[in-house]
C-alpha cells in the first residue's frame, strides 16, 4: 500500500507563495481595468439626505460616483446560501437611502487609479438625517430574542433545581469582546462583464456559493458567472459569506463597463465583512463535594444585525461535554444597529468554551479537586444530550498525553503560590471541542498519458495547506507519488464543494477525490483488462491489485502495468468523477465531534500587569492526520488566535455612533511574534471509522477552541483573580 | 491623498527656504505620509530633506550628539548610544516595529502626531485636526489617553518613546530656521494643548531640526526604560517610564524620571525626582516618590487605570535602574 497520507510533506504551493508566485484576488489585474473606492456612511443609523456628487464626477480620472439615487435596481433574487442566516434578508446595498449601521456602503466611486477614486471618495460630501444607533450589548434596554431556527434552548433534567440544590455551585457570568477577523490579504475582488457573463477574481472561501449569491444579485443562471480564487491569504470565515463589496464591484464595471477592481481598506474590514459577535454568557454549575456535576446551565447572548438573525453554537458544547443529569442551554439574540456578524474560527463553540471551562476551573479550586480529575469524574460514556455513543471520543487521552508534555505534575494547586523570580507564574488548562462535519462534495480526476495525474475541485485554501493535504490523499488512493499529482482548486468551473470552513474541507473534499481516485483507477483496470496485450488481460477485476504504482494478478506480483503503460495504448486520458456523502446510517447512529486539550502557562509581572504566555501545548484527537507538519501548523496558528481573544483582540465602539474606534492593525491587537510562545501541538492515535472513509475529523476549527480559556485559567492560577471578561487587559490585573 | 509636489533638498539652506513658504519636511515619512493617504495630513509641497547632512552620531566631549536624521535603528545600535547612554537605545528599540524603526528619523520621531484614533479619522471631530470643531475622545473611547495636561479640547498622548528619556536626560535641541540657528532643551519643544491643541511644537516657520544634544552625567549608566502595554511589540504605550540613578554609598544622589502614555506631552516627573534625592536605595522610598506622580491627575471615564499604573511603573523602572530588583 502507497503510504502518502501521514507523511510530512512541506507545503506543494510553498515556492510559488514565498516566491511572489502565487496570485491573490487582487493580483489578476485586467486591461482597461478601473479602480472602485467605496464611501462608508460616517453615521451609525439613519438615512443619506443629501449627496453633492456633481462636483466630483468632474475630478481628474473620475469615471463614475455611485449611489442609491442612480444604481440600477437589482433584481435581487432570492437566494440563502447554507452559510447565510436562515432568518433574515442580506443587505441590498445602493438600493435605498437607509442607514443601517456605522460604515456601511453609501456611494462608490471609479477612477482611472487608486490615488484619484480615494481622493475622490474622501472628497464626496454626504448629508445624513441621523440618529443614535443601539451597538452596546450590554445595554439593558436591548431586546433579546428567541432566534427563530430550531434548537436554541435544549433540556434534560431539571437543572434549575439541582443546581439549587447542589452541594457546591458556581454560577457567574462571562462577556467577550466582538472580534474581527483581521486577515492579512484584504478582501479584494476584480469583476469583468463580457455581455451578459461575468467573471470574479474575489477572495472567498466559497466560491460556489459566491457564484450562486451574485447570480441571484444580477438575475443571472449561475454559469454566467464564473469565480476564481487559487489563493487566499487568511480568511479565518470572513470570506466564507459574499459581502456587499463583491456586488459593488460587479456593479461599478456593469456601470462603467470595464473591469473594475475593488479593495477593501484595512478600516472597512471592519465594517461590512462580519466579526465574531459580543457574547453575554451566564453558567451555573451545581456538584456534588466528590466533584460529580448534577445540574448545568448555560445562558447565552450573541449580537446580531437588525436585518438578519446570525446564529452560532453558543451553548451547544454545553449539551454533549460532560456527563450530567441535568442540563439546560438557552441561546438569544441582542439585535443591534450594527453589520451582520459572521463565523470567525472556532465560531460559537469558542467563545461558549470559555465560559464553561473558567465555570469549571472555577468548580475545581472550590472543591480542591485537579481540574484534570475533575474532568476525568465527569467523563461521559455517551453523548447524552443525543442519547448516541461517540463515533470516537479521545479526551482524557488528550488530557494524559498534554499533561505529561506540558509537565502538569509541577503545578502547585494554590493560586499564587509559583513563582519565577519576581514575576507571578500560573498554569490552566482546558478542553477543546468542536463537532466532526461533513457536506456533500464532488472532485474530479483526469489520469494522463505521462502517467501523472491532474484533480480538480472547487474548493479552496486559506492557509490549512489543502492543496498539499488534497495532493497526499490523491497520491495515496492513486497509488503515486504527490509529484505526479497536481492537484487545482479555486475556480467554480471545477466540481462543486462546500465551504472552506467548520473543519469540513479534508473530511468532504477529501472524501470526494478519494471516491475520484478510486473511479479513475477502476476505469484504468477496466481497460487494461479489455487490453488483449496487457499482463492482466482477462483477468476479473477481483483477482487484480494495485501495488506499487502498478496493476497486477495477485497471484503474480511479478509483471504488471503502470497507468503510464495502460493510457499508453490509446493515449486517451482517462477522467473520472466522485462524489462523497456521509454514510446516513453512521451519522443517525453516532455522535461526531473532535476533542482535545490545552495547556497553558502564563508570567505576570506583578507590579505592571503585564501578562505573557509562555507556553502552549494542546493534545488533540481528530481522527487521522493527514500531514503532521500541516497540522501542527495549524494548531499553533490557531493557538495564537485563541491567545489574540485570551488577551487582546476586541473591536471597540463608540456607543454615539457605532464607530469602531480601533480600526487599525496598530490599535486591533492581535499577538505579534515577540508574543508567540513556545508552542506544541499534540495528536493521540485515533481510529475513527464512522465518520468518512479517510477517517478525519477536521481540524482548523478546534485548534483555537479551549486557548483562551485554559490562559484564563492560568491567569488565575497566577494571581487569584478570576477575570470573567475577553480579553483580559492589564487593567483587570492590576487590581488582583 | 491630496494632490502635492515633492521636491529634493540639496542644501540645508535650501530647504529652510522651501520651509519658510510653508512647505513641509519629510524624512522616513513614517508619520507624515500614513497621515496623508487618510488625508489627515494634506501638505501641497513636500522637501525631502534626506540627503542632508544631518545624520550620524557622534561623540563630543561627555555628551552624544545624534543627528536629527539618524534612524531610529541606527540609533539604537550605536556602540556609543548603548555605552554611554543606553537608556536612549532602550527606549528607541520598545518604540514602534523593527520596519518603522529603519525609516523614521529621530527628529520625525519627535515631531510625530498623535495616536488617538479621532485625530485619524475625518469624519469625528477633532480640535487638533480642525480647531474648534470639538474633541471626540473626551466623552468617547478614550482608554489610552493622557491623564495629565490635558484640557477641554484634547487629552491626546504625546506618543513618542525616545522623547521621554530625551526629555528625562535633559537633552537640548539644535534648530536652523529662516533667522538663524538656537538650541533649547528638548523639553521645550512640546506643547501643552490648552485651548490650541493644533499648535503641537515651538519650531517657528520653516525651523529645521538639526541635532539632539544629548549630555552625560553619573545618571545616565543606571538608566532604564520600562514600557507597559498589551502586546510585547508594535504598540503604543499604556504607561511608560524612564528612570535614571546616580547612586553613591547605596543612597540617591540624583534621579531623573520622566513618563509616557500619560501626558500630552512627555511628561517629567520632577517632584518624584526631587523627593527621592538623598534617600536610600529601597522599594519604600522609590513607592514614596512615585505616588506625587499622578498629583492634579484627570482620568477620563476609560483610562482610570493609568493613575494606578504609572506609579507602578515607575517603581518598577527605578527599581530596575537600581539594579535592586
Amino acid at each position: 500500500m502507497n503510504v502518502i497520507v501521514g507523511k510530512p510533506l512541506t507545503r506543494v504551493d510553498g515556492r510559488a507563495k514565498v516566491t511572489g508566485g502565487a496570485q491573490y484576488a487582487a493580483d489578476f489585474n485586467q486591461p482597461g481595468q478601473l479602480y472602485a473606492v467605496i464611501v462608508s456612511a460616517t453615521v451609525g443609523l439613519g438615512r443619506v439626505s443629501e449627496i453633492r456628487s456633481a462636483n466630483i464626477e468632474a475630478m481628474p480620472g473620475v469615471a463614475a460616483v455611485i449611489t442609491h439615487s442612480n444604481a440600477p435596481k437589482l433584481p435581487y433574487l432570492l437566494h440563502k446560501g447554507v452559510i447565510d442566516p436562515a432568518v433574515g434578508e442580506r443587505l441590498h446595498v445602493l438600493q435605498d437611502d437607509a442607514v443601517r449601521f456605522f460604515g456601511q456602503p453609501v456611494a462608490i466611486v471609479v477612477a482611472d487609479s487608486l490615488d484619484h477614486a480615494e481622493h475622490a471618495a474622501a472628497a464626496l460630501r454626504i448629508i445624513y438625517d441621523a440618529r443614535r444607533p443601539v451597538v452596546d450589548h450590554a445595554d439593558p434596554d436591548v431586546a433579546r430574542i428567541i432566534p427563530d431556527a430550531a434548537g436554541a434552548d435544549r433540556s434534560r433534567g431539571d437543572a434549575d433545581a439541582a443546581v439549587a440544590e447542589a452541594a457546591v455551585t458556581v454560577d457567574e457570568h462571562y462577556d467577550m469582546a466582538r472580534e474581527n477577523h483581521n486577515p492579512m490579504e484584504p478582501h479584494a475582488t476584480i469583476a469583468a462583464w463580457n455581455g451578459d457573463r461575468l467573471t470574479l477574481w474575489s477572495k472567498s472561501q466559497f466560491l460556489m456559493n459566491e457564484q450562486a449569491e451574485i447570480a441571484a444579485i444580477f438575475g443571472l443562471p449561475a454559469e454566467s458567472v464564473e469565480v476564481i480564487c487559487p489563493f487566499i491569504g487568511g480568511a479565518f470565515g470572513t470570506s466564507l459569506r459574499t459581502w456587499p463589496h463583491v456586488t459593488l464591484a460587479a456593479l461599478a464595471a456593469k456601470h462603467v463597463q470595464r473591469p473594475v477592481k475593488l479593495v477593501l481598506t484595512r478600516k472597512q474590514m471592519f465594517f461590512t465583512t462580519g466579526h465574531r459577535p459580543r457574547s453575554l454568557q451566564r453558567v451555573a454549575l451545581g456538584a456534588t463535594q466528590e466533584g460529580k456535576l448534577t445540574g448545568v446551565i448555560h445562558e447565552g447572548t450573541g449580537e446580531t444585525s437588525r436585518y438578519e438573525q446570525f446564529t452560532e453554537a453558543l451553548t451547544a458544547v454545553t449539551d454533549y461535554l460532560y456527563s450530567c443529569p441535568n442540563v439546560r442551554t438557552q441561546y438569544r439574540l441582542a439585535p443591534l444597529d450594527t453589520g451582520t456578524p459572521n463565523h470567525m474560527r472556532g465560531p460559537g463553540e469558542a467563545s461558549g468554551i470559555f465560559a464553561l471551562e473558567s465555570a469549571l476551573d472555577e468548580l475545581s479550586y472550590k472543591l480542591g479537586i485537579d481540574p484534570i480529575e475533575l474532568r476525568r469524574r465527569n467523563e461521559p460514556q455517551i453523548d447524552e444530550a443525543e442519547n448516541k455513543p461517540f463515533s470516537s471520543r479521545s479526551l482524557i487521552h488528550c488530557y494524559e498525553l498534554g499533561a505529561e508534555r506540558f509537565g502538569w505534575s509541577r503545578k502547585t494547586p494554590e493560586p499564587r503560590s509559583m513563582r519565577d523570580g519576581r514575576l507571578l507564574i500560573g498554569m490552566g488548562t482546558a478542553t477543546a471541542t468542536y463537532p466532526a462535519f461533513h457536506a456533500p462534495s464532488n472532485a474530479r480526476v483526469r489520469l494522463l498519458a505521462d502517467g501523472t495525474a491532474e484533480v480538480e475541485a472547487a474548493a479552496s485554501d486559506m492557509g490549512p495547506g489543502t492543496y498539499t493535504s488534497m495532493t497526499q490523499v490523491a497520491a495515496e488512493f492513486l497509488g503515486l507519488q504527490p509529484a505526479q499529482v497536481r492537484f487545482r482548486l479555486g475556480t467554480t468551473d471545477f466540481p462543486p464543494t462546500p465551504s472552506h470552513g467548520g473543519s469540513w474541507t479534508m473530511t468532504s473534499v477529501g472524501s470526494a477525490i478519494r471516491a475520484a481516485c478510486l473511479e479513475a483507477q477502476f476505469q484504468a483496470a477496466k481497460r487494461a483488462i479489455a487490453d488483449n496485450g496487457s499482463p492482466v488481460f482477462g483477468a476479473s477485476i477481483d483477482t487484480i491489485e494495485w501495488a506499487e504504482g502498478r496493476l497486477r494478478r495477485r497471484a503474480d506480483a511479478s509483471a504488471g502495468l503502470s497507468y503510464q503503460e495502460i493510457l499508453a495504448k490509446t493515449g486517451d486520458p482517462i477522467e473520472a468523477e466522485g462524489s462523497a456523502q456521509r454514510d446516513p446510517e453512521a451519522a443517525e447512529r453516532y455522535s461526531m465531534h473532535s476533542f482535545g486539550a490545552v495547556f497553558a502557562e502564563v508570567s505576570i509581572d506583578p507590579d505592571v500587569g503585564t501578562i505573557r504566555v509562555r507556553r502552549l501545548v494542546g493534545a488533540y484527537g481528530i481522527g487521522r492526520v493527514v500531514n503532521p507538519l500541516l497540522a501542527r501548523s495549524q494548531c499553533t496558528g490557531g493557538m495564537i488566535g485563541g491567545m489574540g481573544m485570551a488577551l487582546m483582540e476586541r473591536t471597540v465602539l463608540d456607543a454615539r455612533d457605532g464607530r469602531p474606534v480601533n480600526a487599525h492593525m496598530a490599535d486591533y491587537l492581535m499577538p505579534v511574534n515577540l508574543d508567540a510562545p513556545e508552542m506544541e501541538a499534540l495528536f493521540v492515535d485515533e481510529i475513527d471509522p464512522h465518520v468518512n472513509p479517510l477517517g478525519v475529523k477536521g481540524l482548523g476549527e478546534i485548534a483555537l477552541v479551549g486557548t483562551a480559556p485554559a490562559i484564563a485559567n492560568a491567569v488565575f492560577h497566577a494571581t487569584g483573580k478570576r477575570v470573567r471578561t475577553q480579553p483580559i487587559k492589564i487593567e483587570d490585573i492590576l487590581t488582583a | 491623498m491630496f494632490p502635492f509636489t515633492l521636491e529634493k533638498a540639496t542644501s540645508t539652506q535650501a530647504a529652510i527656504a522651501a520651509g519658510a513658504e510653508g512647505a513641509r519636511y519629510i524624512a522616513g515619512g513614517t508619520t507624515l505620509v500614513d497621515l496623508m493617504r487618510d488625508e489627515v495630513e494634506r501638505p501641497e509641497r513636500l522637501v525631502d530633506i534626506n540627503k542632508l547632512p544631518l545624520g550620524g552620531i557622534r561623540v563630543d566631549g561627555e555628551e552624544i550628539v545624534i543627528g536629527a536624521l539618524a534612524r531610529m535603528a541606527e540609533v539604537a545600535a550605536d556602540e556609543n548610544v548603548q555605552r554611554l547612554q543606553p537608556l536612549i537605545a532602550e527606549s528607541l528599540i520598545e518604540g514602534a516595529s523593527p520596519q518603522l524603526r529603519n525609516m523614521a528619523s529621530m527628529g520625525g520621531n519627535l515631531l510625530q502626531r498623535v495616536r488617538c484614533p479621532y485625530f485619524r479619522m475625518l469624519d469625528a471631530a477633532c480640535n487638533k485636526r480642525a480647531p474648534s470643531s470639538g474633541c471626540s475622545a473626551i466623552e468617547g473611547r478614550n482608554a489610552g489617553h493622557a491623564i495629565l495636561g490635558t484640557s477641554k479640547a484634547c487629552a491626546a498622548t504625546h506618543p513618542s518613546d525616545v522623547a521621554v528619556a530625551l526629555v528625562a536626560l535633559d537633552a537640548t535641541m539644535r534648530v536652523q530656521g529662516p533667522r538663524g540657528e538656537r538650541s533649547f532643551p528638548v523639553e521645550d519643544l512640546f506643547r501643552l494643548p490648552a485651548d490650541t491643541p493644533h499648535l503641537e511644537h515651538t519650531l517657528l516657520p520653516g525651523e529645521l531640526i538639526v541635532e539632539i544634544r544629548v549630555p552625560g552625567g553619573a545618571h545616565t549608566r543606571r538608566a532604564r526604560y520600562l514600557k507597559v502595554r498589551d502586546r510585547a511589540s508594535y504598540e503604543f504605550a499604556l504607561v511608560s517610564a524612564a528612570a535614571a540613578l546616580s547612586i553613591m554609598d547605596g543612597v540617591v544622589r540624583e534621579a531623573r524620571i520622566a513618563a509616557g502614555g500619560v501626558g500630552t506631552r512627555p511628561w517629567r516627573l520632577r517632584a518624584c525626582e526631587a523627593a527621592l534625592a538623598g534617600r536610600k536605595l529601597s522599594r519604600a522610598a522609590f513607592e514614596e516618590a512615585a505616588r506625587l506622580a499622578t498629583e492634579g491627575a484627570r482620568p477620563l471615564h476609560h483610562n482610570g487605570f493609568k493613575v494606578e499604573l504609572l506609579p507602578r511603573t515607575i517603581v518598577r523602572a527605578l527599581e530596575m535602574a537600581g539594579e535592586v530588583a
